[in-house]
């Protein structure tokens, strides 16, 4: 069988070592490849699996995908434990020891530059939720619709509804838009990501906002008390937080992710919430210059 | 550092991260971003499918 290389991250010399028992995708242990003044952070892996073909195949295969990812984010958490670490995307594999070695050579100075600029630092992701309401049934859980008397009472009560679906999306615009402004005058860069679907998530409510941080270090205390803060401030919003994450999405200077994340807002119902955080004051930096 | 729930971490959150973010590099297997972005749409399409009429694979992975 010959075995491939698969890259995790690339980091500086490590101060203190990777724990012994580490491993990574597919249960293979985690070796480091010095070179350069650089270290890059490699597992042997199956050709059979990770060869372009089969990696592809794979890659479609959600418990394959799952099993992967955390094994790739295994081996990310232990190195955030002693070093920054660059991580490097999903699947990213070479021929050979060799391979790693060219690919550092070509990159060592965006490599050192982005080093330097994550150094000590992490990333954290921040959610909110609309808490769904009941009010797509006939009745709330809170208040028992009265049954209409009339032609007139029932068009009523249905433009009541209406209004208060239509403000708790106006509100919840306001709250994202707000905390993320919030949030970002805390941080050193911020990003938005695409809401997520939550037939994927498993979550309950509808997420309206999902952007990650970069917090130096020492300052993530106070970072995490200000969004612990923010929950429960607004009634039927849901604040979650996330991390500390190694600082995935920062590894591109700032600028340029902004459109994409834009579009990829969720399609159907997101649409007109996507819009609103852009309307929300301030939060317009959010989705444009979110990195 | 700070400590928040150390719950397992969500594998959407993981994917928001590992397949939008990381540096890419053109390795000699690596996948193009295209082809990432592909995986991404491919997985809309199973999870809706999912939806459907197969009970959620996801749920018993988080």
């Amino acid at each position: 069988m010959t075995a491939l290389r698969y890259v995790y991250a690339v980091c500086r010399p490590l101060a203190a070592p990777l724990q012994a028992e580490l491993t990574g995708v597919a249960g293979a242990p985690a070796k480091l490849l010095h070179h350069h003044g650089l270290i890059a952070v490699v597992s042997q892996v199956p050709e059979r699996d990770f060869a372009e073909e089969p990696l592809r195949a794979h890659l479609e295969d959600l418990d394959w995908l799952a099993a992967t990812a955390r094994g790739h984010q295994q081996v990310i958490d232990a190195l955030t434990a002693v070093t920054t670490p660059l991580p490097l995307r999903l699947a990213t594999v070479f021929r050979d020891d060799s391979g790693v070695r060219v690919m550092i050579e070509e990159r060592e100075e965006v490599f050192l530059r982005t080093l330097d600029r994550l150094e000590g630092r992490v990333e954290w992701g921040v959610k909110v939720y609309v808490e769904p309401t009941g009010q797509e049934e006939s009745a709330g859980p809170d208040r028992p619709a009265p049954k209409p008397a009339s032609g007139r009472d029932y068009l009523r009560q249905r433009r009541v509804k209406a209004r208060e679906h239509e403000d708790t999306w106006q509100r919840a615009e306001r709250f994202a838009g707000r905390l993320h402004s919030l949030l970002s005058e805390h941080a050193e860069a911020a990003r938005l990501h695409a809401p997520q679907n939550s037939a994927l998530s498993k979550a309950s409510g509808q997420n309206v906002l999902n952007a990650a941080y970069l917090v130096p270090r020492a300052k993530s205390e106070e970072f995490v008390e200000i969004v612990d803060r923010t929950k429960g401030e607004e009634p039927g919003m849901r604040v979650e937080l996330t991390g500390p994450w190694a600082a995935y999405s920062f590894v591109e200077p700032a600028a340029a992710e902004g459109t994409h994340v834009a579009e990829g807002t969720q399609a159907a119902e997101g649409t007109h919430t996507a819009e609103g955080t852009h309307t929300a004051e301030g939060a317009g930096s959010a989705a444009g210059e979110g990195s | 550092m700070t400590v928040v729930e150390r719950r397992e971490v969500a594998l959407v959150d993981l994917l928001d991260r590992l397949l939008a973010g990381g540096v890419v590099i053109t390795g000699d297997i690596t996948l193009r971003i295209a082809d990432v972005d592909l995986v991404r749409i491919d997985l809309n399409a199973l999870i809706s499918s999912v939806n459907e009429n197969v009970p959620s694979p996801w749920r018993d992975l988080s």
